[in-house]
């Protein structure tokens, strides 16, 4: 698995390149909205690879409500974690993209404020996993997880249901796009997605090492206080019997 | 292609992002290594 990881690493490296090349040069301009628009490219992959992620974290943490496996909670955190930090890139890619397009940075339609909301649950689970002390912590987490889970196909139907700003879905919407254009979307999502699982492979790695790590200490402190607890020295706060 | 100064912020601001949140992930990686070493001492 060492070895696969470089290989791997460096792979999507030049997946990422030329899905950028692509990105910037490869598609075509589009008419109304011009080079600006190329930010679809950027800004739709990472919101799908953040409601991807946001479903793995669904999975695992329903996988935890019934096994209780210590890994499912990794995958469960991990999956949070990253799908915060591709939420966080849609947030900040959409104003960017909809000043020059709208002439507004933000409005308060059903689309943009439900992803709001949905970034505002996750991140609020990763600071509950972060700050609580609890025993109870990871299962507090995947049942918040199960209500975060709840709100991924509420934003992304959003558009269906209610009249907002935003545009129609690429994807199961009635919008048409060039397939000289999806075909680019559809490579910069290949390499979002080989990138979030690289990223999630490290970091389970990390937080496996971090609990051995703090198995390690819990253990040695508790033998630290096994050996002056089981010391042979008679204790003077305790009297002798009769 | 013309350069868009909204683009570029927003191709900048991802990989931002990105290299951000990798080099929290290598700080942590590092400040386990030193705990390991403490451990093993």
């Amino acid at each position: 698995m060492r070895r696969v990881f470089p290989i791997l690493v460096i792979l999507t490296g030049i997946l990422l390149s030329y899905a950028l090349y692509m990105a910037l040069v490869g598609a075509p301009t589009e008419q109304t909205m011009g080079n600006v628009q190329r930010i679809f490219y950027y800004h739709v992959p990472s919101a799908w690879t953040a409601f991807i992620l946001f479903f793995i974290n669904f999975g695992a943490s329903i996988y935890y409500l019934i096994k209780r496996a210590p890994a499912a909670d990794i995958v469960a955190l991990v999956s949070a974690e990253v799908g915060v930090v591709f939420c966080t890139i849609v947030l900040v890619t959409g104003p960017i993209w909809a000043r020059p397009v709208w002439g507004i940075w933000w409005t308060w339609d059903m689309r943009l404020t439900s992803t709001l909301v949905l970034w505002l649950i996750y991140v609020s689970y990763l600071f509950l996993r972060r700050f609580s002390a609890s025993g109870q912590t990871p299962l507090l987490a995947a049942a918040l997880a199960v209500f975060g889970a709840l709100c991924v196909p509420f934003v992304y139907f959003s558009i269906w249901f209610f009249r907002t700003q935003h545009p129609q879905p690429v994807m199961g919407g009635g919008g048409s796009i060039d397939p000289r254009m999806l075909h680019v979307l559809l490579l910069n999502w290949l390499a979002f997605s080989c990138f979030a699982f690289l990223v999630c492979w490290s970091r389970y790695r990390l937080e496996k090492l971090q609990r051995d790590v703090d198995e390690a200490h819990a253990l040695r402190s508790l033998m630290g206080e096994e050996r002056v607890g089981g010391s042979n020295q008679p204790r003077k706060d305790i009297p002798r019997s009769a | 292609m013309r350069a868009n100064p909204y683009l570029f912020a927003a191709y900048a601001a991802t990989w931002i992002i990105h290299i951000v949140y990798l080099g929290t992930i290598v700080q942590r990686y590092a400040r386990l290594k030193r705990e390991i070493d403490d451990l093993k001492k």
